[in-house]
């Protein structure tokens, strides 16, 4: 690849899941109009939505879902022991996702729950940071094809990779959406970070805020609006907890 | 300016004859609050019957029609070792239905600002030249403070303004295009009567109005409140969320973006509308904040709105529509904070030392 007379290097990448619906991975697979150019900015070493091959020598690890079972810990070291960067991405990677609703009861009684007393092998679900070293964080459930995109391109052409600092109200506003407070609703867009473009509460959906907290956020107003609004505070701490996104603003 | 009279059904013939044919934006109701109150937005619409004349106030201002909230300045050709540019100014014809008159004040405004200053924006231009805007006037709603700001009534920056007299609205025609539309029309040549009727509309707009702000002297206050610790009380209360921004008719401030085309051949500059409340507002290269806490962000957007334009150009950018602040989920809005202002600084002005008398 040439650009502005620089001559680049594909950036050899290698997609990894855990324990996760690998949606995010798919979504990556997805958007035929771009996936091309996508795949031509890499040299896919391994990713198992995309190639059949199977190779070790990757610099970038993209990982997705959360850690449940002793394995996966192996895994997830050796891969980082590979690769040079390790990107976590989908909320499951990045903060434990979904899964992490299991966390909120007993285990053997999650066992009995689901696979009717079967021996299984399963612990409490962590994140990837729990574990290893994560360099980037791409948050989303699932994430965001043109934020990975704008990221790899960022990656390979060595110039500044970030996400939005701000919440989602600010594209929620832009979408002239009405406010799902005016609705008599709880939304975590006030405080989750955007770049979601708004997806859930443009469809009426109160924002789960499975993209985490945005920067620097201001919890104690927030929760004094959803007491001024008579909203329920166990409504609250249930979205707030849905993703595990805000696991420290839980006890607050 | 030609005054006209047109019943209100032969205006709704007008307004059906131009929106079927042309790219138009009108009120509309797009949702009822929990509160049981109608939530209205400026929507495209494509006939009369689509529009709500009667509307209140839209959750969001008219400026996204002139400063959109994300705008592709220009795109970028890579070819070896080269680049061009291309720029696109171009905008299509747009007609703007039921504006307030503070919502063409805003727009006024953001004439001096967007046009009139030493760098003319060329992609605000294009989009204010290929506008035709029908205002309308309203009783204002209780929070509605836009006559503290002298910005209740407006004499320019529209081709059409209907003021409602009853079963008529009396037109203020301030365009060739807009006389010229009408000609197909049914009107009539106001009379005493009309005129009177206009005249006690405008009183009855005028004594409506229950939200007074003193602004008078305000960009003195505020040049004296700069370290007042209002400005903590009512920043722990901001969720920096920048809503205020994206739904006031005059905030313009943005942010420009590059991306590269996922082809790396290309890339875009793409403008994007922000908001001095988001926590990045005022962060530089190397990552220095310059203004890291809510009520240092909250006070700056104060200033800009009341102070920076007073003190400059002899306006306050603010026009009393209080869109920021029913939007605000915190609940500050722009009475309570400068009252509170104002409040500390006469209330310690009673603790002066009274003059010395000569004696």
């Amino acid at each position: 690849m040439n650009h502005l007379g620089f001559k680049m290097d594909k950036v050899k990448v290698g997609s990894f899941d855990f324990t996760c619906c690998e949606g995010c991975q798919l979504q990556l697979a997805n958007k035929e109009s771009t996936l091309p150019d996508f795949l031509n900015l890499l040299d896919i070493r391994n990713f198992r939505e995309i190639s059949s091959e199977r190779h070790n020598d990757y610099d970038i690890a993209l990982v997705e879902g959360s850690i449940t079972r002793s394995d996966e810990i192996d895994r997830l070291k050796a891969i980082r022991a590979q690769a040079t960067v390790l990107i976590a991405f989908g909320s499951c990677a990045c903060f434990g996702g979904v899964n992490n609703l299991k966390n909120r009861i007993p285990q053997d009684e999650a066992i009995r729950e689901v696979y009717d007393g079967k021996t299984i092998d399963t612990m409490p679900s962590m994140k990837i940071s729990d574990i290893v070293q994560v360099d980037l964080s791409i948050p989303g459930c699932p994430v965001s094809k043109e934020e990975v995109e704008r990221i790899v391109i960022g990656v390979v052409t060595r110039s500044q990779v970030s996400l939005p600092k701000y919440p989602v109200c600010v594209d929620c506003k832009q979408k002239l959406n009405t406010c799902l407070f005016d609705l008599g609703e709880i939304c975590l867009g006030p405080i989750s970070r955007a770049g979601c473009d708004a997806v859930c509460p443009t469809g009426k959906t109160p924002c789960l805020g499975c993209r985490g907290p945005a920067d620097d956020i201001n919890f104690a107003s927030f929760k004094q609006l959803v007491k001024d609004k008579q909203l329920s505070i166990a409504d609250m701490r249930e979205k707030l907890s849905f993703y595990n996104g805000f696991a420290e603003y839980l006890d607050t | 300016m030609i005054y006209k009279v047109i019943s209100k059904t032969e205006f709704r013939a007008f307004i059906d004859a131009i929106v079927k044919e042309n790219r138009a934006y009108g009120p509309q109701k797009v949702d009822t609050g929990s509160n049981g109150k109608p939530i209205y937005q400026f929507m495209p619409v494509k006939s009369a019957a689509e529009i709500d004349f009667d509307y209140t106030v839209t959750h969001s201002s008219a400026k996204h029609f002139f400063l959109p909230y994300r705008d592709e300045l220009s795109h970028f050709n890579f070819t070896d070792g080269n680049w061009e540019q291309e720029v696109n100014y171009e905008a299509p014809p747009t007609i703007l239905i039921g504006l307030r008159p503070c919502d063409i004040n805003a727009i006024n405004i953001l004439d001096d600002v967007m046009l009139h200053g030493a760098y003319p924006s060329p992609y605000y231009l294009a989009r204010r030249k290929n506008n035709f805007i029908i205002g309308m006037d309203h009783l204002p709603l209780p929070d509605c403070f836009c006559h503290s700001m002298n910005r209740h009534t407006v004499n320019h920056g529209f081709n059409l303004f209907c003021s409602d007299i009853g079963e008529s609205y009396y037109l203020s025609i301030n365009s060739s295009k807009a006389y010229s539309f009408l000609k197909e029309f049914e009107l009539q040549e106001p009379t005493y009567e009309d005129n009177c009727r206009l005249i006690e509309r405008r009183k009855d707009i005028k004594h409506s109005f229950e939200t007074k702000i003193e602004v008078s002297g305000l960009p003195c206050f505020l040049d004296i409140e700069f370290d007042s610790p209002i400005w903590q009380k009512w920043g722990d209360k901001c969720l920096s969320c920048g809503t205020c921004a994206m739904v006031c008719p005059t905030c313009y401030c943005y942010s420009v973006e590059e991306r590269f085309d996922i082809d790396l051949e290309g890339s875009t500059r793409q403008n994007h509308l922000y908001s001095c409340n988001l926590v990045d507002f005022a962060q530089v290269t190397g990552g220095h904040n310059f203004r890291p806490k809510n009520g240092d962000r909250l006070k700056y957007r104060y200033y800009h709105h009341y102070r920076g334009f007073a003190a400059n150009d002899n306006q306050q950018i603010c026009v009393g529509c209080n869109r920021c602040g029913r939007a605000c989920l915190a609940d500050i809005n722009p009475k309570d904070v400068i009252n509170d202002l104002r409040l500390e600084r006469e209330s310690c002005l009673t603790c002066v030392l009274p003059s010395p008398s000569k004696t």
